[in-house]
């Protein structure tokens, strides 16, 4: 961690609100170690109007298991970053939703480490943008050498509502083992009109029509997750808000 | 009911629709045919409101207001229903949620209580057996991994929930087997052949309108209905084509 507020110069932190930022600086990290064979889970939702910031760095030891949830909905700049460093055979789930709106200002930034072999990662990603907001994800995969059996899987997918909103997505894979799989997927897109006309078609007002296609959007985040009930109403509660 | 006046539209700035005129009353069934490329299903989503299909010119009033001056969900509201050639796929989203908030949102629209989860659902089920479909699909998303012919028996499905004044039917038959045919075809019949309703069949073919008997035929081409009739001209078009007929 350092104390001095870092710049736009910093490639984690190219698209963030530094202003903001350094009203919260510097960022505490979150130690979580999940030892030998056994299992976590966690839920970040962070769903207040004021500026968080947080860095949340996870050790998994051998054939741990870790779920990581993130709900980013409402702040005017909001951060959630993660490095997460895997054992071997550990498993990793990320299923993160961000919504903003207005000027609001949000990103997740992760870093997993594969440091060992036969270790497995799953990172979802679903962000959706109003008005001016910009939503950010750079998420890196790095696999060490000798971590060899290691499948990543990333997808990453953002909704712009409108046209004066901003998505930026980095996905980054760094790989040094020979026997890995890694798979990634991204995509910035526009609610689908054919889908919104059918919809409309049978009665559901725009908002309503938004809202049904964008909570299917973000329930992919959260799908499987333990408190997949709670995410998903804490998210369509912002979701209602932000059409 | 409805009365389409001298409708002019346009498609990315081309003329399809020249002139269309057409009056529906209550308690009838209409079928408007024609070749490729005539303006039918243009017809069809015009009379929905979808966005891109701009009228240029004329009138449609439907139960006594300007239904071209309302919003596609207005419109169902006010009892229009238009069933798709090719029913869009909403992955993550199912039919039951789909259609308990869409037909809830068109009794809000008409100043009508909602439906209780236990109404509506009684409603889903009689519905869905009528259309000989498993109460199941219903539970799975919208038209997601449905064959041509069950996305066609669940356009009917929601026609039944939905309750509509007038239903536009576009293309139902295609990518119907001889069974499922049938079966829609008495469905809509079941639903919709009643006094206070009346239907508009978009149709290349004769064999839909051997189960939904049209009381009236039209032709559509370039455009603009250049033939009306009864029954009997859909028969004179499959034996003789369009380019006969329209000469």
């Amino acid at each position: 961690m350092t104390l001095t507020l870092p710049t736009r110069r910093h490639e984690a932190f190219r698209y963030s609100d530094i202003e903001a930022l350094g009203t919260v600086w510097p960022v505490a990290r979150e130690e979580i170690v999940v030892a030998a064979g056994e299992t976590g889970t966690l839920d970040v939702i962070e769903t207040g109007s004021s500026t968080v910031a947080r860095h949340l760095v996870i050790t998994l030891e051998t054939g741990a298991k870790f779920d990581l949830r993130v709900l980013l909905a409402g702040p005017n700049f909001g951060r959630i970053a993660v490095d997460v460093r895997l054992g071997e055979k550990a498993d990793f789930t990320l299923g993160a939703a961000q919504l903003a709106t207005a000027a609001e200002t949000v990103e997740i930034v992760t870093e997993v480490t594969h440091a060992a072999p036969d270790s497995t990662s799953t990172q979802i990603v679903r962000t959706v943008l109003a008005g001016q907001a910009t939503g950010t994800y750079l998420g890196r995969i790095a696999v060490e050498r000798g971590a060899d059996g290691t499948d990543a899987e990333q997808s990453v997918r953002a909704m712009l509502l409108d046209r004066t909103a901003t998505a930026n997505a980095r996905p980054e894979l760094e790989i040094y083992a020979d026997d890995v799989k890694a798979a990634h997927g991204c995509a910035v897109g526009e609610l689908d009109a054919q889908g919104l006309f059918y919809l409309m078609s049978r009665g559901l007002t725009p908002p309503q029509a938004k809202r049904l296609m964008l909570q299917a959007f973000i329930a992919e985040a959260f799908a499987g997750a333990p408190n997949e009930e709670a995410l998903s109403e804490a998210a369509l509660a912002r979701l209602e808000a932000i059409l | 009911m409805l009365t389409i006046d001298n409708l002019h539209a346009t498609v990315a700035d081309k003329p399809i629709l020249k002139g269309l005129s057409l009056q529906i009353n209550a308690g009838e069934v209409h079928a408007i045919m024609g070749p490729n490329g005539a303006g039918k299903s243009t017809t069809g989503y015009v009379l929905g409101g979808r966005p891109g299909y701009e009228v240029t010119g004329g009138s449609v009033e439907f139960l006594g207001s300007d239904l071209l001056e309302l919003e596609p969900h207005e419109r169902a509201a006010a009892g229009l229903f238009l069933g798709f050639q090719y029913p869009v796929e909403i992955p993550g989203v199912s039919f039951v949620q789909f259609l308990r908030e869409a037909a809830n949102a068109q009794r809000k629209g008409r100043g009508e209580e909602p439906l209780s989860g236990g109404e509506f659902l009684k409603l889903a089920r009689e519905k869905a057996g009528l259309l000989r479909m498993d109460m199941d699909m219903l539970k799975r998303p919208v038209n997601v991994g449905f064959s041509g012919g069950e996305k066609k028996r669940a356009e009917m499905v929601q026609m039944g929930i939905l309750d509509p004044k007038l239903a536009i039917l576009d293309e139902t038959d295609s990518g119907l087997d001889i069974d499922a045919l049938r079966i829609c075809g008495e469905g809509i019949n079941a639903i919709m052949r009643k006094p206070d309703k009346a239907v508009l069949l978009i149709t290349h073919y004769q064999r839909l309108l051997d189960y939904v008997k049209p009381d009236f035929v039209h032709v559509l081409a370039g455009g603009r209905i250049v033939r009306s009739g009864g029954p009997e001209l859909a028969h004179q078009l499959e034996s003789e084509g369009y380019e006969a007929v329209t000469a």
